[in-house]
């Protein structure tokens, strides 16, 4: 049980910090479609308190998610493929939770999921023969499973994801 | 005593924030309506997890409930049992009138980017089959982009899920 709560905040703290990562994108994708859409598919509600009150060191994301990849689109997408196989597979380890609510939300989110990794299969067709789009699934690849510690770059992140509600307590927006 | 269809009733009258054409109850997210004494209890199922109007629904619902003067009792159940499936006609009818394209019903292993990619989508405007995908997330992630080459007018396409 305390592995999958484990797994659970891994996964939240993925999706958190890369959502993030990924909005960085806004105003400067290539194409200003792929700016709304690269950045709305990470909305949505999350716990604040669990999401913006945790010091740095008790987030427990991937070192893949934390990278700063911004202005380089060949990377991004490179991470976002890796990312999304990953995902999958971890998503659907836990569809077969043997607890009903850890099952039953774990298939929901891979409806939902379904369309990130289209997004992901239809940039990479594109991509695919591109060289720095190969040279970077190489170098991500094994960075998924890496969780030990946070990279540099990590905490300016965290600086500014929290800043609001660091200056004012309680807030919500 | 309240009935069970007048509940019904009450929550057909309350729009989908995002989409106001549209009921909660065309929505299909109410998955059950139980009446006792006085108390309505209500089980729904949000769309997608992170919908941001998760809370306006949910007071939405106890406000129409009160009103009938029942204590409300609205449940939220975060499990796997919507789907776009569960949009009723009348709701898909709705929302291809508002130009809105109404999701496809789900095919077993879920949605698969070549079908997107396809033409099987029709423009909700002229019905013409002939669209293609410009944008898999739209302006909410329960939409995409999709540009109708025959009355060349760009549409909202309600994703399967």
């Amino acid at each position: 049980m305390k592995d999958q709560v484990q797994k659970i905040l891994e996964i939240a703290d993925d999706e958190l910090i890369l959502g993030w990562r990924n909005s960085e994108w806004t105003g400067i994708a290539p194409l200003l479609e792929e700016d709304v859409a690269f950045s709305s598919r990470e909305l949505g509600t999350t716990a604040d308190e669990l999401a913006f009150d945790r010091q740095p060191d008790e987030y427990r994301c991937s070192t893949l998610v934390q990278l700063r990849l911004v202005p380089d689109w060949a990377r991004t997408i490179a991470r976002h493929c890796v990312y999304e196989r990953s995902d999958q597979a971890r998503i659907e380890a836990l569809k077969q939770s043997e607890d009903a609510e850890v099952a039953g939300l774990a298939a929901k989110i891979d409806r939902e999921e379904a369309y990130h990794r289209m997004h992901a299969e239809m940039w990479s067709e594109r991509l695919k023969d591109e060289p720095r789009f190969s040279a970077a699934l190489e170098e991500l690849e094994p960075l998924f499973d890496v969780r030990d510690e946070h990279v540099p770059e990590f905490a300016a992140l965290w600086e500014e994801m929290t800043m609001v509600r660091r200056s004012v307590a309680g807030a919500t927006w | 005593m309240v009935t069970e269809q007048q509940v019904w009733d009450a929550l057909a009258e309350i729009p989908d924030p995002e989409i106001p054409v549209i009921s909660l109850v065309d929505l299909g997210v109410i998955r059950s309506v139980d009446v006792s004494r006085d108390q309505v209890r209500v089980e729904f199922t949000p769309t997608f997890l992170g919908c941001p109007a998760l809370e306006v629904m949910r007071d939405a619902m106890a406000e129409r409930i009160a009103a009938l003067g029942v204590q409300p009792d609205v449940q939220v159940i975060s499990d796997d049992s919507w789907s776009t499936d569960r949009i009723t006609p009348a709701g898909r009818e709705k929302l291809r009138a508002s130009g809105f394209a109404p999701p496809a019903l789900r095919e077993l292993g879920g949605p698969k980017l070549v079908q997107l990619q396809s033409n099987a989508f029709r423009c909700p405007y002229c019905g013409s089959q002939d669209t293609a995908l410009e944008n898999i997330f739209g302006p909410t992630p329960c939409r995409s982009v999709r540009y109708c080459r025959s009355c060349r007018q760009p549409f909202e396409q309600f994703k399967t899920i």
